[in-house]
């Protein structure tokens, strides 16, 4: 049945999406499609509303207007229990428990095989911490932890929410790595950051300001349309473009 | 709802405890200090005989209350929960999964509390001693689950301490500890008819004195058992999937 409807609808489908958090508008009729398989990238400076949209395609966000479509079917909906994997920003994983402890946990929710334990420990590369006590590791590692918990029963759609910040820079090629090798299997990864020079590793950028999607691009077509080498200008361009100078628009 | 869910909650629960021993000696042991120490301030008189077995019902009560509600506030902060929300569990099986987890460690502590009293502190019981313990663990249990409604309701862990002044105590005063029940003005006997521990209190009193029949027991407990089930199924309601 899901394979089906895998090859009509993208993983992703957010139409003229509109979510309001008290007085401020989070985001301002974003459309977006995103391939299966692809892994893509959620850039934009803190406050641009890239952890609304990310809780929007989970699902767990109240959406004010507009549409979100996931693997086929509306954001949120149960069927996508399983088949969707979210990572949020700060790690949420049990402090009090160990790493295995915790996985062990969310595999027994999730309905996963028991053999995923040992397996997203392995992905992780958190082998030498599986029995550590979670408030005792680093915030890098407990960000792992977070994500390794997410990587349980092999969703098809992984949505990461600043997965690489604080690790230095062997773990996040590490991790990076990983996400390829996923996106490769045919699993589709948004993954948000703030660090633009993480964007030539994705397949394509969604980049986002204020609430507004500035761009839907590869990160070639970034650097060409903007006429510049590497993407924390191409960003400033397309900023500049938009608001010119003086004009708070 | 999926019993291997709800107990895999209940075991990572008291996996957590587990982790933190400080806890379980302060849960287990500080309402038999209590106990103690009021039958020490009462050593040569007969007040003890007369408000210890409300005793039992209030520090059990009050403990499991607290630990339960801040627990169960934790998890909502950790961002545990919404993760948790987002996986194929039913609500209820994360509510009954706590429930079941501090169930079990009311047991054990109003065990020990109950053996306490009556060993220790030579608190006499003319009626059952196991029916003494159902209705002790009983209301250990409604602290539990009272516990876990009001922490839908907090924010912060300062929030969530101030619920015990304002959802516990008024309980406690109407209860007929400082006056009995039948004695209060009109209107407070009326409310305190209403509240689940003047109903606790009512039947532990009636079991050391043995000085009602099992239907009047049984009537109490099951006026508990209510009050504990209302307030997990209210306590499940407030837990949302979707948030603004």
């Amino acid at each position: 049945m899901h394979m089906a409807e895998s090859h009509v609808s993208g993983a992703v489908e957010l139409t003229d999406l509109r979510v309001r958090r008290g007085r401020t508008e989070a985001l301002r009729g974003v459309s977006i499609r995103v391939q299966r398989g692809a892994l893509v990238g959620l850039l934009g400076p803190s406050g641009s509303g890239k952890t609304t949209l990310m809780r929007s395609i989970v699902g767990v966000q109240k959406i004010t207007s507009g549409t979100a479509t996931v693997l086929g079917v509306p954001a949120g909906s149960a069927s996508l229990r399983t088949r969707v994997g979210y990572v949020t920003q700060d790690a949420s994983v049990y402090d009090d428990l160990t790493v295995r402890q915790n996985l062990r946990y969310f595999r027994s929710m999730l309905g996963a095989p028991t053999s995923d334990v040992d397996r997203v420990i392995e992905e992780t590369d958190l082998s030498s911490h599986a029995d550590q006590i979670v408030g005792s590791l680093s915030g890098g590692q407990r960000g792992r932890a977070s994500l390794a918990a997410a990587l349980l029963g092999r969703p098809e759609l992984l949505v990461l929410d600043e997965p690489t910040v604080g690790l230095d820079p062997v773990l996040r090629e590490d991790l990076w790595a990983l996400f390829r090798r996923l996106a490769a299997a045919g699993t589709t990864l948004i993954v948000s950051s703030h660090v633009m020079d993480e964007a030539n590793r994705c397949d394509r950028l969604l980049l986002l300001r204020d609430g507004d999607l500035l761009a839907d691009v590869t990160p070639g077509e970034l650097l060409t349309m903007t006429d510049t080498t590497e993407p924390d200008a191409a960003f400033l361009t397309l900023i500049r473009r938009r608001e010119p100078d003086g004009n708070v628009a | 709802m999926n019993p291997g869910r709800t107990l895999a909650t209940t075991g990572r629960v008291l996996t957590q405890i587990r982790h933190d021993p400080r806890t379980i000696g302060l849960m287990l042991v500080v309402p038999s200090l209590l106990i103690g120490l009021i039958a020490w301030i009462y050593s040569d008189t007969p007040v003890f005989q007369q408000v210890g077995p409300a005793m039992l019902a209030l520090f059990p009560f009050t403990i499991m209350f607290v630990v339960t509600s801040i627990s169960t506030l934790r998890e909502r902060r950790s961002g545990t929960l919404e993760r948790l929300l987002t996986l194929p569990v039913a609500k209820l099986d994360v509510i009954l999964g706590y429930a079941l987890a501090f169930g079990a460690l009311a047991v054990v502590q109003a065990a020990i509390a109950v053996s306490f009293a009556v060993w220790v502190c030579g608190l006499t019981i003319e009626g059952s001693v196991w029916l003494l313990l159902t209705v002790a663990v009983a209301d250990a249990v409604l602290g539990t689950a009272l516990g876990l409604f009001a922490s839908a309701f907090a924010r912060t862990e300062f929030q969530v301490v101030q619920f015990m002044p304002a959802i516990v105590f008024p309980q406690i005063l109407l209860s007929g500890i400082i006056l009995p029940r039948d004695q209060l003005p009109d209107p407070l006997h009326a409310i305190s008819d209403w509240l689940p521990l003047s109903h606790a209190i009512d039947a532990l009193n009636a079991v050391a004195k043995d000085n009602q029949d099992a239907d009047y027991v049984g009537g109490k407990l099951l006026i508990i058992a209510a009050f504990a089930v209302a307030a997990i199924v209210l306590g499940s309601i407030t837990l949302r999937r979707k948030s603004a």
